[in-house]
């Protein structure tokens, strides 16, 4: 694939690699594919006008992996992409998708992902999403990821999303439909700085039996950035559902944290927790004492938070 | 090699914590404070890594006057501090509060040794947070471990035994017993009898002023039936 210093740098930091991975993948580059391939069990078919990819996994298909990155590196690009994941039963597969927007120009860049998942019976997906932006153009980074997961009898979906930095405006939303005995986890790390927002909208609803979610945010505000947080749990069912939301504030930075549970039964058990506030005076106080300056402190702090 | 010269400290309510407190401690010397609670103990500790800044007095350390350097500094010059309360961090693991300790990244097994030498076994606890998922007694042998990866001069611990269970006990008395034969410098603020014999010298805190200081046996006798918290 032939790529620019800042196209290399968006894949390094979104999917780890700008070499052809091993397994399935489509490179997605200001707009085309530059790169596709499928494998024995997995299909990677473009959707008509370039507007995203239907991807197949076949039943049984054990521990393969799909990337599917995507890099923006002119200013003014505004793109929508459907990326439909057809899983069959009985699949072990990990997805790395992940966006990056290079922007040194004056116009904003923007790109709204829209990914559904369709999990077959028993099958067991993760899936890594990481956000990035960089460039000092006026032009905005704008990334808008549409998450949509339907989970059949006692399949699995684990998801990490992260937005690293860099990334100027954001809404995030993420739903699921879980049947009998299948599960969500949900891992998301946000990180704000300047005049940043970031909106994270969560509805999941647990409709099967034994059904599980569990949907664990951290993120760190800095400058004057916003953050949102709204996740709201349905239990319509025998079911479990969690949400955690821990975020530090800094500066005059602003967080918002919007739980919602909605028990429709009295079995659903379903649980909230958040916590926001600034970084514990005692844990600067404590890596001081270890010889860091109260800035180092700080950083290491909030990277550990982060990981 | 640390020389208190008379410390004072009064809370914004007026209150005096600690009053005209002088001191010296010898290089290699392992002085334990004591006395009942609220004589100003933990105040004094934190007054000399530099948590809290004196309402008057000099702290001189090698010579230098350290009283208005930050924490960091001090900590910098090699003087190591082991809190009470254990200080909990979300996602920061025991490994990255050891290596933040010891100033290094270190391979796995060195900075297992630390663990093993507060009991802790490092397959279990290296790549753990350092949350509330671990117990008190458990963050405490870790707060310790950290002190021990510091490689500092003077060491000072604020009631290590505090929240440690009877077997935590016996090891932290041997860590002690080894930096003692190492020549480190060591203060240490305890209840525990068992800490106070290990002494070279003892002091008791009483109303924020020093009410006796010498060595375990004299001080020891002395103490003995005294209203001070001994263990």
């Amino acid at each position: 694939m032939e790529l620019t210093d800042e196209e290399r740098q968006i894949f390094c930091e979104v999917a780890d690699t700008f070499e052809v991975p091993e397994g399935a993948y489509n490179f997605r580059v200001n707009g085309k594919s530059v790169g596709r391939k499928s494998t024995k069990n997995i299909n990677v078919v473009p959707k008509e006008g370039g507007r995203g990819l239907d991807i197949y996994i076949k039943k049984g298909t054990k521990n393969e992996t799909v990337h599917i990155p995507v890099a923006i590196s002119v200013t003014g690009l505004k793109e929508t992409v459907y990326n439909d994941f057809h899983i069959e039963e009985d699949v072990e597969a990990t997805i790395i998708a992940g966006c990056g927007i290079y922007n040194c120009g004056p116009t904003d860049s923007v790109h709204d992902g829209v990914h559904r998942f369709y999990v077959g019976k028993n099958s067991k997906i993760k899936y890594i999403e990481k956000h990035y932006g960089f460039g000092q153009g006026r032009g905005g980074k704008i990334l808008n990821p549409t998450t949509e997961v339907y989970l059949e009898q006692g399949a699995t979906a684990e998801l990490e999303m992260e937005q690293i930095k860099g990334v100027d405006s954001t809404i995030r939303k993420t739903s699921a439909t879980v049947e009998d005995n299948a599960k969500i986890f949900v891992r998301e790390r946000l990180m704000t700085h300047g005049r940043q927002t970031a909106e994270s909208i969560y509805d999941i609803e647990l409709n099967g039996k034994d059904s599980v979610a569990d949907i664990t945010s951290r993120s760190v505000a800095q400058d004057l950035s916003k953050q949102t947080f709204k996740a709201t749990i349905i239990g319509n069912n025998k079911c479990r559902g969690h949400s955690a939301c821990d975020a530090i504030l800094m500066d005059q930075a602003e967080v918002h944290a919007i739980p919602a549970l909605d028990a429709k039964t009295k079995d659903a058990e379903l649980i909230h927790e958040a916590a926001i506030g600034k970084i514990a005076g005692d844990q600067l106080t404590k890596l001081m004492t270890l010889g860091l300056t109260k800035s180092q402190a700080e950083s290491k702090i909030i990277n550990g938070f982060l990981a | 090699m640390l020389k208190l010269n008379k410390i004072s400290f009064t809370t914004g309510g007026s209150r005096k914590i600690l009053d005209s407190i002088s001191l010296k401690v010898r290089s290699g010397e392992f002085l334990v404070i004591t006395g009942p609670n609220g004589s100003g103990k933990s105040t004094l500790a934190q007054i000399i890594i530099g948590i809290k800044n004196p309402t008057s007095g000099q702290i001189i350390y090698n010579k230098t006057d350290i009283t208005n350097l930050s924490i960091t500094e001090r900590a910098k010059m090699g003087i190591a501090f082991s809190f009470q309360q254990p200080v909990k961090f979300k996602g920061v693991k025991v490994y990255d509060l050891l290596n933040v300790a010891s100033g290094a990244m270190m391979e796995k097994a060195e900075a297992g040794k630390y663990l093993e030498k507060v009991g802790l076994n490092p397959e279990q606890y290296l790549l753990r947070e350092v949350n509330d998922k671990l117990s008190g007694g458990e963050l405490k042998r870790i707060e310790i471990a950290t002190v021990l990866a510091r490689d500092a001069k003077v060491l000072i611990f604020d009631e290590p035994e505090a929240g440690i269970d009877l077997w935590s006990f016996e090891n932290l008395t041997k860590v002690f017993k080894k930096l003692k034969a190492e020549k480190k410098t060591i203060i240490v603020i305890s209840h525990q009898e068992r800490i106070l014999k290990i002494a070279d010298k003892i002091v008791i805190l009483e109303n924020g002023k020093i009410e006796a200081e010498g060595a375990p046996e004299k001080i020891l006798s002395q103490i003995t039936g005294a209203n001070y918290g001994i263990n």
